[in-house]
């Protein structure tokens, strides 16, 4: 008979998306990859994504984190309209993250709205992956 | 000298060559008990302990150094260098509105900067005007928005065209900001001709390694083209285009593929202006580049050097340009922004002079040295003084200027020089035999590329024992930073309400007219430039005109590689 220990681990499933018109998808790209080598379920969206498309996407996806990456300053505009539209779809209990350039006093605003943290250059990917599987909810 | 001493000098050659390695041999049974670790350098090339004549038998001064000012150039493209003329000193610069980036340009020139470098916000650089709704949060953030002809009046204002050279770091929208320039000119009274400067022009990084496209790649040749023609003609001092290694190297390839990558877009160019029906010598020596300078010095210096020699040959070879300036490869750099930590930034003005050195061992043209603030914001005024003052040092106090191509001769550089050449031929082939670096970017093989050097990289950082100082070894705590650039983000507002001022002072039937004109000449085979400049003098604004061309080309769908 099989046990519950038996059954296959859910994977962890992220958005990795890069809001506004910044074309700088380093970060972001070595970050969907270390995600995925942790064997975690990893959407990448691409450039030029819009808040609404975002939005759209954490829903169609049905993913368990966001994370966006965001190195033009527009973090301060963007970020707060995804979250908005997250509350009016009645996105809960998604994980979501920033990264890039935004200054350390941006941050606990971010925060207020939901944003649960940001990661800075220098940050590695472990890190990341660690975050993510510890406070995501499954 | 006779062939049989020729002969004979070869075979004597060979003959150190080979006594140096025999003697290398003992040496190292003798003084090298235990072999140390293997390293590589970026592309992958093993770096041994020490280098002797024996590692390069085959250099031949007269044919793969040569005289500087000469074929094949590797040790600098004019005679004297720099103590005939240094470097442009040219910060990249621009933020918030026209009017805050036209002081920062004053205090620059000011002090001691020989020339502008104008950096656009990103609705200036995608062709959004700043009331777009893809504008929002974005407008005068990196660089300055700049909506008509009547920000790029005030942007130049006070700054007379005819003696300063003024770089504008624009891509897809590059036509436009041109046009404006030239317009800027005349109010001013100068004419084209005098006009010195350059566009980056380069779209095909875009879509590998920076985002600000607009246009497929087909359109996208096609106005590139218009360019390389108008300016041929009309300002012929202006280079009309500065094909990106830096972008590619920022978005984690290695050196090799730096020079590669750009080497392979750059024959894109010429192969559309030659069948465009250009004479290569017509617009081949206007052809600029910017590479980047990374951290390891002396691998930079090497590709620089190497860069200078290969692609000398490619224009004599492949090309058979017949003028010596169509041989010329001349570059400006930036110091590498990637290599810049946010922690501890007081480090990076350390790591920039390395890599302001490096850069002028390496024989640039034209330096951008990062601000030390700049992994975190825009520089201040205090920040990029010292940007310059570490340019002004390294060219009136260390002595690095003295001679030309000091390094010339080492064995080490000799041999990387030799290596990086041999990695960007190998690279360059591969992409010909793909069909080219249009062909090579919609299959996504240079993105490809390039992702895996940059996860190699993270991956060294990460567990492969490479040490980022401050970051991963050598850490501190420290409180943030106090005193960075931040812009006001009421410059929206303000350029909001300009756009409306103009579009209600201004002649709204020679608008019509020249963007209907637009229209006729995009969806013909006519130069573009004409009708942009007609557009640019009617004050239509940057986001009309390119809404004009979007409905003729149409956008880029770009191909999603991870």
């Amino acid at each position: 008979m099989k046990g519950v220990g038996e059954m296959a681990e859910k994977k962890i499933r992220v958005l990795v998306a890069k809001p506004g018109l910044d074309g700088h998808d380093r970060g972001a790209k070595v970050i969907a990859r270390a995600l995925r080598d942790a064997g975690m379920e990893v959407i990448y969206t691409g450039l030029r994504q819009t808040p609404e498309k975002i939005a759209a996407a954490v829903v169609q996806e049905d993913v368990d984190a966001l994370l966006m990456s965001i190195l033009s300053g527009a973090h301060d505009y963007l970020f707060p309209r995804v979250m908005e539209l997250l509350k009016e779809k009645g996105v809960k209990d998604i994980l979501v993250v920033g990264g890039g350039v935004i200054p350390e006093e941006d941050i606990p605003a971010l925060q207020s709205l939901g944003v649960k943290d940001v990661f800075g250059p220098g940050t590695s990917t472990e890190d990341i992956v660690k975050y993510v599987q510890q406070n995501v909810k499954l | 000298m006779t062939v049989r001493r020729a002969a004979k000098m070869e075979d004597e050659g060979e003959m150190d060559a080979k006594k140096i390695l025999e003697e290398k041999k003992g040496w190292e049974k003798r003084c090298l008990k235990k072999a140390p670790e293997k390293i590589q350098s970026t592309s992958g090339m093993d770096i041994g302990i020490l280098y002797t004549p024996a590692d390069v038998p085959n250099l031949d001064y007269s044919q793969d150094l040569g005289y500087p000012g000469e074929y094949p150039f590797t040790r600098g493209i004019q005679p004297t260098m720099f103590r005939g003329r240094l470097w442009s000193m040219r910060q990249y610069s621009g933020f918030a509105t026209a009017d805050e980036s036209n002081r920062r340009y004053k205090y620059l020139l000011e002090q001691g900067q020989t020339g502008l470098s104008v950096a656009f916000d990103l609705p200036t650089q995608i062709g959004y005007d700043s009331d777009h709704p893809l504008a929002q949060g974005e407008v005068g953030k990196v660089g300055v928005a700049i909506d008509s002809l009547a920000d790029m009046e005030v942007l130049c204002k006070g700054i007379p065209l005819d003696k300063v050279s003024t770089s504008m770091t624009i891509n897809a929208t590059a036509a436009i900001l041109m046009a404006m320039y030239i317009v800027v000119g005349e109010k001013q009274g100068v004419k084209p001709a005098a006009l010195r400067g350059t566009i980056q022009n380069d779209v095909l990084k875009e879509y590998v390694a920076r985002g600000t496209y607009i246009f497929p790649p087909k359109p996208s040749m096609r106005l590139a083209t218009n360019i390389f023609e108008y300016c041929s003609k009309e300002v012929p001092q202006w280079n009309t285009i500065s094909v990106g290694g830096y972008h590619i190297r920022e978005a984690g390839s290695t050196a090799v593929q730096e020079v590669a990558f750009a080497f392979a877009i750059a024959i894109s160019y010429l192969e559309a202006g030659v069948k465009a029906g250009l004479n290569i010598d017509d617009f081949a020596p206007r052809v600029s580049w910017i590479f980047n300078t990374h951290i390891n010095v002396l691998e930079e210096v090497a590709k620089f050097r190497a860069a200078r020699r290969l692609w000398a040959k490619i224009m004599k070879d492949r090309f058979k340009a017949k003028d010596p300036r169509s041989w010329m490869l001349r570059f400006h750099t930036q110091t590498g922004g990637c290599t810049l930590t946010a922690q501890q930034p007081l480090n990076n003005l350390i790591r920039t002079t390395f890599q302001a050195m490096a850069a002028v061992l390496g024989g640039c043209q034209s330096l951008a040295v990062c601000s030390y603030d700049e992994a975190l914001a825009l520089p201040t005024e205090e920040s990029v003084r010292l940007s310059l003052r570490t340019q002004q040092i390294i060219a009136h106090e260390s002595g690095l200027i003295d001679t030309v191509d000091p390094l010339g001769g080492s064995f080490y550089l000799e041999k990387l020089t030799d290596e990086i050449e041999k990695g960007a031929s190998e690279y360059i082939a591969k992409i010909d035999q793909i069909g080219g670096a249009v062909t090579a970017i919609e299959k996504g093989y240079i993105q490809q590329e390039v992702q895996e050097s940059s996860y190699r990289y993270q991956r060294e950082i990460e567990a492969g024992g490479r040490v980022m100082v401050g970051v991963n070894k050598f850490q501190i705590k420290e409180p943030p930073v106090k005193g960075l650039l931040k812009v006001d983000p009421r410059v929206r507002e303000v350029q909001v309400k300009q756009i409306a001022k103009l579009k209600s002072s201004r002649d709204s039937k020679k608008v019509q007219a020249s963007l209907g004109e637009l229209k006729k000449v995009a969806q013909g085979d006519g130069n573009l430039m004409i009708p942009i400049l007609d557009c640019v003098r009617a004050y239509c604004t940057l986001g009309e005109t390119c809404d004009v061309l979007r409905g003729v080309f149409g956008e880029y769908e770009p191909v999603v590689t991870v």
